[in-house]
């Protein structure tokens, strides 16, 4: 490997969280952007090609080093690590909404969901994958919600736009939001 | 539902904490009646619902509710008598027939993100921080033995010899007073402070020596005399042959 690419590997391996490549690129200010993409490149195929436990991911807006799927059961057995819950139908279907509709209020998320989601919204804020991104017009200002960089690396997103398009799901739908 | 409920209500079991809301358990009816979703037979799939949430307890039934007035309300709109060429009719399920797809598509996202998620959790990243949000433990120190050492060896030398003092006990000695006053005013009928105390005397002296003079005096062996504060003060023999 060439001396950047295990400088990257170094940084990837101490980062508890995805690294952006603005931020590797830092790591040696002699590279040129594209030396650091054929580096984490270069990184990515030894990791695959020559029988690694663990992989090189592209996620959260940055890059981060992750455990092979096949081997997750044994790790979780030995009590190494635990995987995190699984969220909550409720919970997964407030996100769906936020994700695609940010910064969204409540109530358009109850209006969509038909139910109240109050609860929901406070645990999504717990757990980091949404936070509060402004405040709305109308009747009280309400709280606008927002997708965090948490939620794309939970979700394995490398940015919003990985999520399929509106017009690429089966159910066609209106194009353009309500007004709240 | 509960068992109990099922033997009277033979018509529909069903477990609605199995829909995620309204909208669910309306979306479970079109698909079970088989009925178009742009055409929905508002009377017959009104009466399902009214019937499957009869079993709700008060705390659930707010948002079931609101949608079983919403969908009486859409048909007794559609009762109404209308002019066949009224171009400004709109149909009364549309707004309803616009949310249930709304809702439809948000479900496909949440297949969506749900695979990606199970995907995600079946890989660990590198540092592992438990998701119950407790803080990290703190990063170790960066500290090297000749360090610590010589860190204690400042501390040493910057550290006084702490300040040991030792407590006697010296018992005053207001016999011993008495005894001397007694024997200073046999030789003069009057004396002062510094007749009875000795120049340069320790403190427990001192105060031996004012508390056998306050003795003496309560018994009326002398009188004690100070003009002003801080003034000298007069001894007076008082009677002189119970003294002796």
């Amino acid at each position: 490997m060439n001396p950047l690419a295990k400088l990257l590997e170094a940084a990837l391996f101490s980062s508890a969280r995805p690294v952006p490549k603005e931020e590797l690129a830092a790591l040696d200010p002699e590279s040129s952007p594209a030396a650091v993409q054929s580096a984490l490149d270069e990184l990515r195929e030894t990791y695959d090609n020559n029988g690694h436990g663990v992989e090189l991911v592209e996620l959260g807006e940055g890059w981060q080093i992750l455990t092979r799927p096949e081997y997750t059961e044994a790790i979780e057995r030995a009590q190494l690590a635990v995987r995190p819950h699984r969220l909550s139908a409720a919970a997964l279907e407030s996100l769906a909404i936020i994700a695609y509709r940010q910064p969204i209020g409540r109530a358009e998320i109850e209006e969509i969901r038909g139910v109240n989601v109050g609860g929901v919204l406070k645990s999504l804020h717990e757990r980091g994958l949404i936070d509060v991104t402004g405040r709305g017009e109308g009747i009280g200002r309400p709280l606008l919600y927002g997708t965090t960089p948490l939620f794309l690396e939970q979700f394995a997103l490398r940015h919003l736009e990985e999520l399929p398009r509106a017009d690429e799901l089966a159910v066609a739908l209106r194009s353009e939001p309500k007004p709240i | 539902m509960t068992a109990p409920a099922a033997e009277f209500d033979n018509t529909f079991v069903v477990d609605l904490s199995q829909f995620q809301g309204p909208l669910d358990l309306l979306l479970g009816l079109i698909r079970d009646e088989k009925v178009d979703i742009y055409d929905i037979p508002i009377s017959r799939i009104a009466d399902q619902f009214l019937a499957r949430i009869s079993t709700l307890g008060l705390d659930q039934a707010a948002d079931y509710l609101e949608m079983a007035a919403r969908l009486l309300r859409i048909k007794a709109q559609l009762l109404l008598p209308r002019n066949e060429h009224d171009e400004a009719w709109e149909d009364p399920r549309a707004e309803l027939v616009r949310r249930l797809l709304e809702y439809q598509q948000m479900r496909e996202v949440v297949d969506v993100l749900e695979k990606l998620a199970e995907e995600r959790r079946a890989r660990f990243a590198r540092a592992y921080i438990p998701p119950s949000g407790a803080e990290p433990p703190p990063s170790p120190l960066a500290l090297s033995l000749a360090e610590l050492l010589s860190a204690i060896d400042r501390v040493l030398r910057v550290a006084k010899d702490p300040a040991v003092h030792d407590v006697i006990p010296r018992a005053l000695d207001v016999d011993g007073a008495i005894a001397t006053v007694r024997g200073v005013l046999l030789l003069q009928e009057r004396a002062r402070w510094r007749d009875v105390v000795r120049q340069g005397a320790e403190r427990w002296e001192i105060l031996s020596a004012l508390l056998a003079l306050l003795e003496l005096a309560r018994r009326g062996e002398l009188k004690l005399k100070q003009a002003n504060p801080f003034a000298n003060v007069f001894i007076t023999r008082e009677s002189p042959g119970q003294a002796a």
